[in-house]
């Protein structure tokens, strides 16, 4: 019985999960699906600011009010920092969780799909651990895709319009420091909003093999809701769709800030990242991996 | 013998409170009692086995392709939970004790898996990379000494996409060399290799042996078990047929006589005359089961009745002999 005692060569590092974790990033973002899904969030705003710096050459700003399009556009030309805010509202309903969801329903059915998974858990990398290492990498995505759209829209919005104090929904004047912060902060918030969906991506991601049904399922499952928060009968369930408040990060931009909606968001979040994340360590650490 | 005894903190203890069967934990390297897999779908894929691979053995684990070879093995790594029965790897329950068990594991399982756009060194550094117990700071090295064990040092920074799928194969095994292991799990590795790089891998695999680790070598190249294997087991439809030192086993199947004569006739008649049954003539080689009696004397009558005898012997059993013999059938796919 001399096998079983001697076991341990080198007691693992209670930082390797780090080193897990940085080579999940490593993988991630060297990837040119990544690249490319972060060069098209990259160009929403310079689409947008071209398009309004077209509209209104002819010196007469935002003349259909603010109606048409989405939030802040009108006063882009006033000022270039709502240029962040409008690419964010532009691309936070479809752009921005379209990305996440080819993320996170890749993130272990890609693994499976390729083979690499076993290999993985054979090495071990544990199967707790992975999951995790793939949730925060996920999330870690979130935030860079926001950070893309924020950095790429202000260095447009700086470039094609005049930059200054802001006014805030309420009608207060706020310095320019004051607006870059709360530009951050937004980014911040948008960024929060889409960890339920890479939740439940995850989850979908651990049902099954392909990566690609895992991408499709997620990304039908997020137009699926935009759609059911759009129909007026349906209004019994909207408070608990995923993208129901995801829209109120414009609170921020009132003077004092409007809270209700902000938090509901992110309990809301909070929420689909405990039952989904659940869910999803419920099937893949009691799955068998065939692929 | 259930893991409901066991204690993970305590593995001797553990192994202690396992009864009967606590004495023979030691003696394998891999142990299963009973091991079965039943599929959702109702089918099943390994059924009753009783496997013991002795420490230091080249064990070669054969079966035709749907006989439940791989299956097992995900068992015995930790990929798929038993229906019932116990596997104990290295000494420990599986898949319970995989933290502790699988880096001491190299394994090459259906083929290998790579990222296609990451370099071949990459590959590497990420495998490491999962493994809890793998030193960061040797990762490099570690990384370069198994690329050069496999010979693919030139190639390390070649995307692995490019890689040819003998190269694929090198690098996967290159993945369960990183560290020194006690066991190496290596399923068809010498798959899509020319003869060459097979033989490379036959030496590598000696060698490995030779350094005191267990290799257990699952193929469907009868020939291959029989050149580097000391223990084999044959499986087939999910059941364990046999087992034991390869030498045993092909001496289960019995040699043929084999004369080399241009006068083959004559040859049939007198080899039926001293005792010898199943004779079969084709072109100039006489073929017999030996009998019971001296062979010379045999080949004394054969002179004595004028025939020309070029050559003279017996043929070792195969192994493919001792499987056709055990199984009753080719080596073809279980239906």
């Amino acid at each position: 019985m001399s096998r079983a005692e001697s076991l341990a060569v080198r007691a693992p590092s209670p930082l390797w999960t780090f080193g897990l974790l940085r080579s999940e990033l490593v993988t991630t973002f060297r990837r040119w699906r990544t690249l490319a899904l972060l060069g098209v969030l990259a160009a929403v705003p310079v689409l947008v600011g071209v398009a309004v710096r077209i509209e209104t050459r002819g010196g007469a700003p935002s003349g259909r009010g603010g109606e048409g399009g989405p939030a802040f556009i009108a006063q882009i030309t006033n000022n270039g920092l709502f240029l962040v805010f409008t690419a964010l509202a532009a691309t936070l309903p479809f752009f921005l969780p379209m990305a996440v969801g080819v993320i996170a329903g890749d993130a272990i059915a890609g693994e499976a799909n390729s083979g690499t998974l076993r290999y993985l858990l054979v090495a071990p990398a544990g199967r707790t651990r992975l999951l995790l290492t793939k949730y925060v990498t996920t999330i870690a995505f979130c935030l860079v895709a926001t950070l893309v759209v924020a950095v790429s829209a202000l260095a447009v919005g700086a470039l094609l319009f005049p930059l200054g104090d802001l006014t805030t929904i309420s009608g207060t004047q706020i310095t320019f420091a004051d607006g870059l912060g709360r530009a951050l902060l937004i980014a911040l918030v948008v960024a929060a909003s889409l960890t339920g969906l890479a939740a439940l991506g995850l989850f979908v991601s651990t049902v099954t093999n392909s990566g690609i049904a895992a991408m499709a399922t997620t990304v039908g499952l997020l137009i699926t809701v935009q759609i059911l928060d759009q129909i007026p009968q349906l209004h019994a369930i909207q408070p608990y769709l995923f993208s129901h408040y995801w829209l109120s990060f414009a609170d921020l931009m009132r003077e004092p800030v409007y809270w209700d909606d902000l938090v509901k968001n992110l309990e809301l979040q909070a929420l689909y990242a405990a039952v989904f994340g659940s869910a999803a360590w419920a099937r893949f650490s009691a799955k068998d991996i065939t692929a | 013998m259930d893991e409901a005894s066991a204690t993970e903190p305590d593995p001797a203890a553990g192994d202690a409170g396992d009864g009967p069967a606590a004495g023979d934990a030691g003696d394998g390297v891999i142990r299963t009692r009973a091991l079965t897999k039943r599929y959702r779908g109702g089918q099943l894929a390994v059924d009753g086995l009783d496997l013991t691979v002795p420490a230091g053995s080249v064990f070669g684990f054969l079966g035709p392709n749907g006989s439940g070879k791989t299956t097992t093995i995900r068992m015995l790594m930790g990929l798929i939970e038993p229906t019932s029965g116990t596997a104990r790897v290295l000494g420990h329950p599986m898949p319970r004790s995989s933290r502790a068990v699988l880096p001491h594991v190299g394994a090459l399982i259906e083929g290998p898996a790579l990222y296609g756009f990451l370099s071949g060194r990459d590959n590497l550094l990420r495998y490491d990379a999962a493994d809890p117990t793998a030193d960061p700071g040797t990762r490099r090295v570690r990384v370069a000494a198994a690329l050069d064990r496999v010979g693919l040092t030139a190639a390390a920074s070649k995307k692995a996409k490019a890689y040819s799928l003998g190269m694929k194969q090198r690098l996967g095994l290159a993945a369960a060399l990183l560290q020194p292991r006690r066991l190496l799990v290596l399923d068809e590795p010498t798959n899509g290799l020319d003869p060459q790089g097979m033989r490379e891998i036959r030496a590598l695999v000696r060698e490995l042996a030779s350094d005191g680790t267990t290799v257990f070598l699952s193929s469907h190249l009868l020939d291959e078990i029989e050149q580097v294997c000391t223990h084999a087991a044959v499986m087939a439809r999910g059941r364990l047929i046999v087992q034991g030192p390869v030498s045993e086993l092909a001496a289960g199947a019995r040699g043929r006589l084999v004369v080399t004569t241009p006068d083959t006739g004559e040859a049939v008649r007198v080899l039926k005359e001293q005792g010898v049954a199943d004779v079969t003539a084709d072109e100039d080689r006489v073929t017999g089961e030996p009998p019971e009696r001296d062979l010379a004397e045999v080949n004394a009558a054969l002179v004595t009745a004028g025939v020309r005898v070029r050559g003279f012997g017996v043929e070792r059993a195969s192994l493919e002999d001792a499987f056709v013999a055990l199984t009753g059938e080719g080596f073809d796919v279980a239906g």
